[in-house]
């Protein structure tokens, strides 16, 4: 068998595809943390409190950084999907234009977020 | 399925290096990939330095002198050197184009590899076997269906219509754009890949041919067409400027519209 991912030069648009596949993933496991924050509420104050403790921590508050990286991307490129969907921005220009829009967005929403955040003192 | 290292048996090991020949002036480094099935070894990387002001201006023109002054070994397809045969499409430089009408000017580095198009079984040295590729073409029967009794002349079609053709008739089947498909990588036995489904929608959208709905049901397929995840590789790396993504997302938009 030939060479394949071992020699290709990467396309913007290639990358844009991989991530919106990783960060979907990443999504379920963000699925599984708001209902485990839904189950530590039901399970009283202490459940709750631990929870929140954990989520606090250096580790938690790095995992929540990505998961909020990764609704913002993957809201951004799934709009971008819907419009290809429609048959519109197809063509390679268009595309690897979009592709650049998707990632500035992503930058600028996280950053703005976890700005409020820490201004509001929540973190 | 998806693997994303080579299989134990094609993972290239060492290679020869081809220094240029006495009496060269400023070189540049070509990396081949070279596999001979009569060894039952290993592919490998050969590299060979070339004095690129001694041969023409094309990758193509690199291999041939590489051939003539190096190595005689080498083996590659190629035949009409313009563009319009297909036969001499590879990856160069980590993208699939047709030597012929690549610039090795344009390759970046200063070591260009060059190998055959990629996930693919390999026949020898640059030449793949593209048997499966050339079936899934068959496979969208690429010919006007037809009802209606034959015309006594030609089958006749407006201008308009004819401009819907435009874009997709100049595809010469080279497998650049299939083989440049991680999907296609990974599905080939099921996803018919970008260069098929282009010409089937060449079909589907030809105002005289008259099995556009059947055409529509063969693909109606998670993986046929389905597979398709608007990477955008196929439309990136087409030597003839098409868009086969493009040509897929129609046949997605009219699947759609025929159940809305």
């Amino acid at each position: 068998m030939s060479p394949h991912l071992q020699v290709w030069r990467w396309h913007v648009t290639m990358l844009t595809s991989i991530l919106h596949r990783v960060t979907g993933v990443g999504l379920y496991g963000g699925g599984l943390i708001v209902a485990g924050w839904a189950i530590a509420l039901a399970s009283g104050p202490e459940a709750y409190g631990t929870f929140m403790a954990l989520l606090g921590s250096p580790l938690g508050k790095l995992v929540m950084f990505g998961m909020s990286a990764s609704v913002f991307y993957h809201l951004a490129n799934g709009v971008r999907h819907l419009v290809w969907d429609f048959g519109h921005g197809l063509d390679i220009k268009s595309a690897n234009a979009s592709a650049y829009a998707v990632f500035g967005f992503t930058v600028a929403a996280t950053l703005a977020v976890w700005t409020i955040a820490f201004m509001a003192g929540v973190v | 399925m998806v693997q994303l290292t080579l299989p134990k048996n094609s993972v290239p090991k060492g290679g020869r290096h081809y220094p240029a020949p006495a009496g060269s002036g400023k070189t540049k480094t070509f990396k081949v990939y070279r596999y001979d099935p009569d060894k039952g070894a290993n592919p490998s990387w050969d590299t060979y330095d070339v004095d690129t002001s001694k041969c023409g201006p094309m990758v193509l023109d690199v291999l041939i002198y590489i051939k003539t002054h190096l190595d005689p070994t080498l083996t590659f397809r190629r035949s009409c050197r313009e563009g319009i045969c297909g036969s001499c499409a590879m990856n160069i430089a980590g993208r699939n184009t047709l030597a012929c009408i690549h610039g090795h000017e344009e390759c970046p580095g200063d070591k260009v590899s060059i190998s055959p198009l990629p996930h693919m079984p390999v026949v020898k040295d640059l030449v793949p076997d593209l048997t499966l590729f050339y079936a899934q073409y068959a496979s969208v029967e690429p010919w006007l269906h037809t009802e209606t009794p034959e015309p006594r002349t030609e089958w006749k079609q407006s201008p308009e219509d004819r401009a819907k053709l435009d874009g997709l008739y100049e595809c010469i089947l080279c497998a650049c754009c299939s083989t440049s498909c991680p999907s296609y990588w990974w599905n080939q036995e099921k996803y018919l890949g970008p260069a098929a489904l282009l010409h089937a929608y060449r079909w589907i959208i030809d105002s005289r041919d008259e099995s556009t709905g059947d055409r529509l049901d063969e693909l109606e397929d998670p993986f046929k067409l389905y597979r398709c995840h608007t990477i955008m590789n196929c439309a990136q790396v087409c030597p003839k400027g098409l868009n086969p993504a493009k040509a897929i997302a129609e046949i997605k938009l009219m699947l759609a519209e025929r159940v809305v």
